[in-house]
């Protein structure tokens, strides 16, 4: 008896006040984390401030009008979308290809496995370090080996051409061990009947059980990949920092630097902010963009 | 339809370990072309197992399996030319109910080129085979009458539509051996009932070998030409419906394929009674034999001098048509269930004294390691 009436008790018998306590923690946290550092960018964007100096001045959308009209912005702009257009196809399907292989395997999942993680787990700084020396022009590792392989040695990270090439590869393979954990997930939830079901209605080898399941039932997680990845990319800071600090000759100026160097090398903290927002539209619209595309395209 | 169209299946020796434990085996099975046989057993009693092994989706640890004289036991499932239709259904979820039920087509009638997105469908004589393709699929999707949900994807449909074009994958390529691994199971009961019936039908239109799998005796008992009860991996009985039930080979047959229940009586229980004199001599063999009999072989009778058994009714259920009186009777482990009129179950009333009389023709007497022992109705006569 009164269980039913506990669970029969209407909502409204919560007041306001029992209400704002119980979500008082999240709402505190979310605003002092998140929402009011965001809204102080925003508001910054629109001044002339800059950090350690008094007072500051509201100057509209000059900002962003300076920012339309510098070459160096649109060159990080550049740099980013073909850093990110190297690193999202070759992170998700050699992610993916790791994944199918580590799946089929019966042995030593679980080293290959931790084998691929480990480079998300380690620290970049420390890693792009080791990747300098790897890609050193003359004592470094890949020239040793293109030098086996008959190949001119090439100044990976000196050469203007090179230098964000180079840099996609460490980002590949950053990520290649994130987006496998992924795929390994999608894989194992994929019916084991449909395979099979597939099997029986003659898919001969690899190839047609993955265009007619596998591929296609990994939709979701390949959406989710994507997004991720490009954002993740966009993101781009650590290896530019310590490895080409935005050279040679602003070849690898990517935005994440860009805004890194307004904001904190010439303290142009409102010119910094204008970048922000920028950035972070641009996030914001390819989250969005993947949840609408989820909802309608990838699920059954 | 010419004999190349089903084909025998030959199952010999065949056993399956996982991990070092014997799931099944050792089996001989032989299905005739065109026979609708159905393999019937509790759950892990290794039916689906063995069905799956047929299909190519297990490979066996020992034994061999031929299909129409060919051995495929290593063969893939591809090169068996078997269908199967899954419990679940296994719908392409991606794909529309006529891409569904093509794949099977697409797959075998076009090349590897000619199947790959995009470029396949350009391909030279791709176009001939596509149409030829979808008339089939319209074909085979109106004989089961779902030809209006051909652009529907499979998440949009009922269960029973469902069932419908896996059944429409499954026969569209017109295979030799058919598989059916408790298709019905996940229907409610009146969708059930019609379903078994289409299902018959079909068997009978089509006259491909098939196997169907089914824990449910109902579905074994109305729709094969043969079933197999099958136990802890091994295959105890296999004949026509009304062999196995009306002479069961063990207990556990002739308690599986039995409803309500089979009832059980230590023969001790009524080894002083008339009945157990003309059973006597048989007993005196084996003395810890049991007695088993169905609900209908015993009758109700108004006297103790005629009765057999006696004890107090506990239970009464009527289904309208049938009533059925459970009565606790000294010995037996679990209650006599006796099929009664409907009429005299409404006059009987909790805790009253009800004797029964047992039709010896329709008792089965087994013994301490549940084979039946047969000469019994020689000594019942």
């Amino acid at each position: 008896m009164t269980m039913t009436s506990t669970f029969d008790r209407p909502v409204r018998q919560y007041n306001f006040g029992t209400m704002s306590l119980l979500v008082f923690p999240a709402t505190a946290l979310l605003l002092a984390f998140l929402v009011l550092p965001t809204a102080v960018v925003v508001v910054l964007s629109f001044t002339d401030y800059e950090l350690g100096m008094d007072g500051l001045r509201y100057i509209g959308l000059s900002n962003y009008s300076d920012m339309l009209a510098d070459r160096v912005f649109w060159q990080s702009v550049r740099n980013t979308a073909l850093y990110v257009a190297l690193v999202v196809p070759g992170s998700i399907f050699t992610a993916l290809a790791v994944a199918l292989l580590i799946e089929r395997r019966r042995a030593l999942t679980r080293f290959y496995k931790v084998a691929f993680f480990l480079p998300v787990t380690a620290t970049l700084v420390a890693m792009a370090t080791v990747w300098e020396f790897i890609l050193h022009p003359s004592i470094g590792l890949a020239n040793h080996l293109l030098k086996v392989l008959g190949v001119d040695p090439v100044r990976f990270l000196s050469d203007p051409d090179w230098a964000i090439v180079s840099l996609a590869v460490i980002g590949i393979w950053q990520s290649i061990g994130f987006n496998m954990v992924l795929f390994l997930a999608g894989l194992s939830s994929i019916p084991k009947e449909i395979d099979e079901a597939a099997a029986l209605d003659g898919a001969a080898g690899g190839i047609d059980r993955f265009l007619i399941v596998t591929w296609p039932l990994l939709g979701p997680t390949t959406l989710f990949v994507t997004i991720t990845t490009a954002i993740n990319a966009m993101r781009v800071f650590e290896s530019v920092a310590v490895i080409t600090q935005g050279g040679p000759n602003k070849a690898t100026e990517v935005i994440l630097y860009s805004i890194y160097l307004e904001a904190f090398q010439y303290f142009r903290t409102g010119y910094a902010s204008a970048l922000t927002v920028v950035f972070l539209l641009v996030t914001v619209s390819l989250i969005i963009l993947q949840m609408r595309v989820a909802d309608r395209k990838v699920h059954y | 339809m010419t004999d190349i169209d089903n084909a025998a299946i030959d199952a010999t020796g065949l056993t399956k370990q996982f991990g070092g434990h014997r799931v099944l085996g050792p089996v001989d099975l032989s299905v005739r072309p065109g026979e609708f046989l159905t393999l019937v057993g509790p759950s892990g009693c290794g039916k689906s197992t063995l069905l799956r092994l047929i299909a190519g989706l297990e490979t066996a640890s020992e034994g061999s399996i031929r299909i129409a004289g060919r051995i495929v036991t290593d063969a893939p499932p591809r090169a068996r030319d078997v269908a199967m239709v899954f419990q679940n259904y296994a719908l392409y979820p991606h794909l529309t109910v006529a891409q569904n039920i093509a794949v099977p087509l697409r797959m075998r009638r076009l090349s590897l080129p000619q199947r790959l997105p995009v470029v396949g469908p350009l391909l030279p004589r791709s176009a001939a085979t596509l149409s030829q393709i979808n008339d089939d699929v319209e074909q085979t999707a109106k004989s089961l009458g779902i030809g209006h949900l051909l652009s529907r994807k499979p998440a949009q449909l009922s269960g029973g539509q469902r069932q419908r074009v896996a059944l429409g994958r499954a026969i569209v390529r017109k295979p030799r051996v058919f598989l059916l691994d408790e298709p019905l199971s996940n229907l409610d009961a009146q969708l059930r009932v019609q379903m078994r019936s289409e299902l018959v039908q079909l068997h009978r239109r089509l006259r491909v070998t098939l196997i169907y799998v089914t824990h449910d005796q109902a579905e074994a008992m109305t729709m094969s030409s043969r079933i197999a009860v099958m136990f802890a991996g091994e295959i105890l009985q296999i004949g026509t419906p009304e062999a196995v039930y009306d002479d069961p080979d063990h207990l556990k047959v002739a308690s599986f394929i039995s409803n309500p229940g089979l009832n059980t009586l230590p023969f001790i229980a009524i080894a002083n009674t008339q009945l157990g004199c003309q059973l006597g001599a048989m007993a005196s063999a084996s003395p810890d034999c049991t007695i088993a009999f169905r609900p209908e072989a015993c009758a109700t009778v108004s006297s103790g001098e005629q009765s057999d058994l006696s004890g107090r009714l506990i239970f009464c259920e009527r289904f309208g048509a049938e009533a059925f009186a459970h009565i606790a009777v000294d010995y037996a482990e679990h209650p006599i269930i006796a099929r009664v009129e409907p009429g005299n179950a409404a006059r009987m009333s909790c805790d009253q004294l009800v004797h029964l009389s047992l039709d010896v023709s329709k008792l089965f007497l087994f013994g301490s390691d549940g084979s039946r022992l047969r000469h019994q109705r020689r000594a019942a006569a």
